[in-house]
This record gives C-alpha cells, structure tokens and sequence, in this order.
C-alpha cells in the first residue's frame, strides 16, 4: 500500500508551521522592541534639546592622544580620533592573541611534561593567573611600570631589551638598518618603544587569557586518545616531534571552538585599559562622549567596532576549524 | 641457537604493586615466528610492549637487536626504529591521508628524501594490496584495510622484527583473512615475527613455537602440532578446550 506523495498540508500541528510561526513571533519581538527603544530615545531627545547625528565626527576632536600608529594631532577631526583608538585596540588585541597563544600552548604542553617541577608550576600559573580577576592584573602590571622599574636612565636589560619605566624598549628597523635603544636624557633613544600603558594591557592580557588557554590546551592533549601516542612513539618519533605531528594536529579540533572565545574575550577585556590610561577605542569614544555629548552616537560606534571584530574572529575560526577537521566518510 | 634477535631473561615488571611479569625467559631467534596466546589479563601484551620500551621492565635484561634495553634515550629509540608493531586498534593517524602515515617516520626519523619514502611507501602498500587507497584518510577505509595500512607503516621502517597484538580482535568476521593472509605472507618473506593472536588457525599455519602465558608467566611453550595435539600443563588444556570450543 503507498500513499501518493501528496503536497504538503497546511495544518496547525504540522511540524514546519510551528517552527515558522515561532520564528516569525521572535522578529516581531525583537523588532518591536528596537522600535519602541529607538523611538523612545529620539523622542526624548529631542524633547530635551540634545542634538543627535554623526555629524560631529567631521569637526576637529580637540584633544591629544598619548600613543597613535597614525599621525595625529589635536586638530585632526573626530572619526580620525576614532580611527587612533580602533588602530590602538586592534594592536592590543592582536599581538596579545598572538602570545597567549604561544604562551597558553607551551603551559598546555607543560603539564604532560615528564619533570614534576614543570609540571608543578605550569598549574601553579595556571590557577594562579586565571583566579585573579583581569582588572587586578592589569593595574598589577601598570604598577610595575610606574612605580617599580628603575627611571629611564638605568633600565633593566636583557641582552638589547630594556625595561624601565619608560616602557619596553627593543631593537627594530629604522631606516635600512636594525637601530638599538639606548638611555637618553627624557626617553629611550633609538630601537622601539612600547609605553608603559601598552605594556600593562599587554601584560595583564597575556598573562590571564594564557592561563585559559593552556587548560584548553592541556584539555585538547588528553583528548587524543593513548594509542596515537604509542604509535608514534613505536614508530620511534622523538617526543617533540610526537607533540608537533600527532598530537596537537588532533587536539586542534577540541581546541579551536574554546580558542575562538578566549580571543573574542582578549578583544573585549582590552576595553579595560581605559582603567589605566591606554587610548584604546573605548577610551577615545569616552572623551569624545564628553565633549560633544553625543553619547548614543558614541556608545553605538563602540558597540560596532566590537561587533565587527568579534564577528571576524568568530568567521575567521570557524572557517579554521572546518580546515583542520578530520575526513570521514 | 644463534645470537638471539631478542633476549629476556629473568625479567619483572610491576604495576603498581601488581606483579604483571614474573622472571620472564625467552629468547627469539632472527627469522623465528613465535604466537603468544594465554587468557585475557595474563600480561601479553604487556611482555611484547616491552621489547619496544612502551613498558618498561624493573627488574631483569631485555635485550633487542643487540641492544639492551635501558634508560638511554637514543637506544630505545633506535630499538622502535628496527621493530615494527601493529596494534590491535591500528592507531593511524585520523589527520593524515594513508600515504601521509606512512611516510612521516621514514621523513622525519629516518631522514630519507620525500620522494624516495613515498615511493617506498606505496610499494609497501602493494604488498598489503591497498596501494588504490594512498590519498584516502584512515576513517574512510576498512577496519581490515585501515589494519592493512598499518602493517604497511610498520613495514615503511624496514624492521628487523614485528610485533602484532591481537591485530585480528577489532575486525569484523570478513575481515580478519585479509589481514591473516598478509601476515601470512610476510611470514613467509622470513620476518621475524612476534604475535599475540588467539587465532590458532594462524598460529598452525605459520608459527615456530606457540608460547602459552597465564598470571604473568610463561606456563608452556612447544611448536604448535605439539602444543595443540599435546598440551603439557592442565591450564594450557583448560585453556585451549575453551577457544578451541565446546
Ligand atoms: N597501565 C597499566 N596500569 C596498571 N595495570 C595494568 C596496566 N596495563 C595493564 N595492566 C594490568 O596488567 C595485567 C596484564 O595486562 P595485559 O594487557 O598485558 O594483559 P593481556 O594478556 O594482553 O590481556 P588481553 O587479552 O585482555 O589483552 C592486567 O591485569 C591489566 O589489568
Ligand atoms: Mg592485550
């Protein structure tokens, strides 16, 4: 007996209507409430007299900026001022991702080490730096190069690396040839410097977002089952070369999803540089709230540039993550 | 009997507290063809594991390929360079292809040019008769192909001895004569095999000696015509009234 393959039915307990009718109630919700949200405060602001717009990002911003990858000067307009602070939030977040990655990987790694004193003190780090809270750490941090490293005159050096309270100074490119930093009269001379400010966000990122991502890591190893590493090591891999080929390869794939997080809490954590003077994105569009009072406009820009790069991290690691996955049939 | 290839003698290795070997003697000579059956927990797999160090003994000598086995590094790892093992959940590598797996020891520690270790790779493959499947990943073939593949890894080594533990158990009923009758050839090339099988049929087939292990000892050993038609001790006939069946 077959039933003739009739055309879908409309019926009120069929499946798909359901899941459409819910579907269409949560956008009218949403919508709604962006509406009433967006209304209400247009409503009340021009009730009160409050100008509105982004008109204001073309006239000049009228304050200075401690640290810019761009030139910049008081006179330059607002978006400019805008664009220092995205630039100085980027920098931050990116190179801070970068060595939590590498620091995370090499404490993961650690705690599988056969010496009990690394083993100790990759999860004494570990406990250590992901129980106190980022904040602490970071005015930790600007502490230190405020308060406790020596004056720019005579800095603490590591073969050409200096810290003082100047900041982190070290060898870089300067026209055509490697120029190394030196002690002057009011600041380093020569190389490149970090600022104090930079350092202490960079610091604090590092050293409380490497904390999680070493317990990925450690997490992602234990995860590779036990005879891929008595493969390897049958086939006489050297333990380095085991770890390189066969286990993180695969610890990737439990590694990734959490890995994604921790880089979109590295991007959002360094807003809390405005705490120590760091003139990231956050810290910009608060002055400019200040002196323009466009706080909607100012909040929205923030919420934007957050959301952007959140979701660019978030595409960019599921795109790596389907990479990485292992073939089945 | 020549030089052996491999030697134990008198040794012990404890678990934690757990006696698993108990003064273990035997000696393999080059080109032999030992099967080493006993019931589960005996500790098989634990005395094949150590003649590759993924155990290691406490007490006693153990000696491989001339090489004694010790705390020293670059010896144990020139031991697993020369023997090969074969595990009963194949462990290939999920993330490289077929051809990938074979070749990543013979590039990496054996130092041999790409091309060259490709090459060998793929004729090891005819002889497991899979070469059709070198760009394949592990998880789309076979339990017997994927097992087939990693004879064939083990082979890429060129080794002096294998080792197989129950390389036949994980395998669905269909499966397991395609990967016998690779054994089987190989045994027939004068490999020196060591293998732990509860599959007799193999084990009349091409083994020297069959060795009989039962609580960490080895209770009886005798060419099997001998040891199946008779059997000395009464846990070796306990034993194998039981596999042999009913
Ligand atoms: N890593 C380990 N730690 C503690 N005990 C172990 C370990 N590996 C094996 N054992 C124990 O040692 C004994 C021998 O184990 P082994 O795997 O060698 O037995 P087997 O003869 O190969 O058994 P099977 O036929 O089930 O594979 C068992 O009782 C087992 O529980
Ligand atoms: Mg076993």
């Amino acid at each position: 007996m077959r039933r003739p393959s009739a055309r879908k039915r409309w019926s009120w307990r069929s499946q798909a209507f359901r899941g459409l009718l819910w579907q269409v109630v949560a956008v009218l919700l949403v919508g709604f409430a962006v509406w009433f949200l967006a209304h209400n405060t247009l409503e009340n602001m021009r009730a009160r007299g409050i100008q509105s717009g982004f008109d204001f990002l073309k006239g000049p911003a009228g304050f200075d900026i401690g640290e810019s990858l761009i030139p910049y000067d008081a006179l330059d307009p607002y978006w400019k001022a805008f664009l220092v602070g995205i630039l100085n939030t980027l920098r931050v977040a990116i190179i801070g991702i970068g060595v939590a990655t590498l620091f995370g990987t090499l404490l993961g790694i650690g705690r599988f080490s056969a010496n009990a004193i690394v083993r100790g003190l990759c999860y004494a780090y570990t406990e250590t730096f992901r129980n106190v809270p980022i904040l602490l750490q970071l005015l930790f941090w600007y502490l230190v190069f405020t308060e406790v490293l020596p004056p720019v005159a005579e800095p603490v050096s590591v073969g050409p690396f200096l810290l003082s309270k100047a900041g982190f100074s070290f060898p870089w490119w300067v026209e055509g040839r490697w120029s190394v930093p030196a002690p002057g009269a009011f600041s380093m001379e020569g190389g490149a410097s970090a600022t104090p400010e930079f350092m202490a966000v960079l610091m604090g990122l590092v050293f409380y977002t490497s904390a999680f991502i070493g317990e990925i890591v450690r997490a992602g190893i234990a995860a590779v089952p036990k005879g891929q590493v008595e493969a390897a090591s049958a086939l006489g891999l050297p333990r380095g070369l085991q770890v390189r080929k066969v286990i993180l390869p695969q610890a990737l794939r439990v590694i990734i999803p959490p890995l994604t997080s921790q880089y979109l809490n590295i991007t959002k954590n360094s807003s809390l540089a405005v705490a120590i003077g760091y003139p990231d994105v956050v810290s910009i569009a608060n002055t400019s709230l200040n002196n323009t009072g466009r706080a909607v406009e100012c909040i929205s820009i923030i919420m934007l540039v957050y959301l952007v790069t959140s979701l660019s991290t978030a595409l960019f690691m599921n795109w790596y993550n389907k990479r990485v996955a292992i073939q089945e049939r | 009997m020549a030089e052996p290839i491999i030697l134990f003698e008198k040794v012990n290795k404890w678990f934690d507290g757990f006696h698993v070997l108990k003064d273990i003697d035997l000696q393999v000579a080059a080109g032999e063809r030992i099967v080493i059956c006993g019931p589960s927990g005996s500790g098989k797999s634990t005395l094949i594991r150590c003649v590759n160090r993924l155990e290691e003994h406490q007490e006693g000598r153990l000696v491989v390929d001339g090489v004694e086995l010790g705390d020293d590094v670059k010896a144990i790892e020139q031991v697993r360079r020369n023997v090969g093992m074969v595990f009963q959940q194949f462990n290939l590598f999920p993330h490289m292809t077929v051809l990938e797996n074979l070749t990543l020891a013979p590039v990496y520690v054996a130092r041999k040019p790409k091309a060259e270790a490709e090459a060998n790779a793929m004729k090891q493959l005819e002889r497991v008769r899979i070469a059709e499947q070198a760009h394949k990943y592990p998880l789309q073939l076979s339990g017997g192909q994927q097992q087939r593949v990693a004879i064939a890894r083990a082979l890429c080594l060129t080794p002096h001895i294998m080792l197989f533990d129950e390389p036949t158990s994980a395998l669905d009923p269909e499966m397991i004569n395609e990967v016998l009758e690779v054994m089987i050839e190989l045994a027939g090339q004068g490999m020196t095999m060591v293998c732990v099988t509860h599959e007799m049929g193999f084990a009349k087939a091409v083994a020297d000696r069959v060795i009989f292990m039962d609580a960490g000892q080895i209770v009886e050993q005798a060419p099997p015509e001998e040891f199946f038609s008779n059997p000395k001790s009464d846990r070796t006939k306990d034993f194998l009234s039981k596999i042999l069946g009913h």
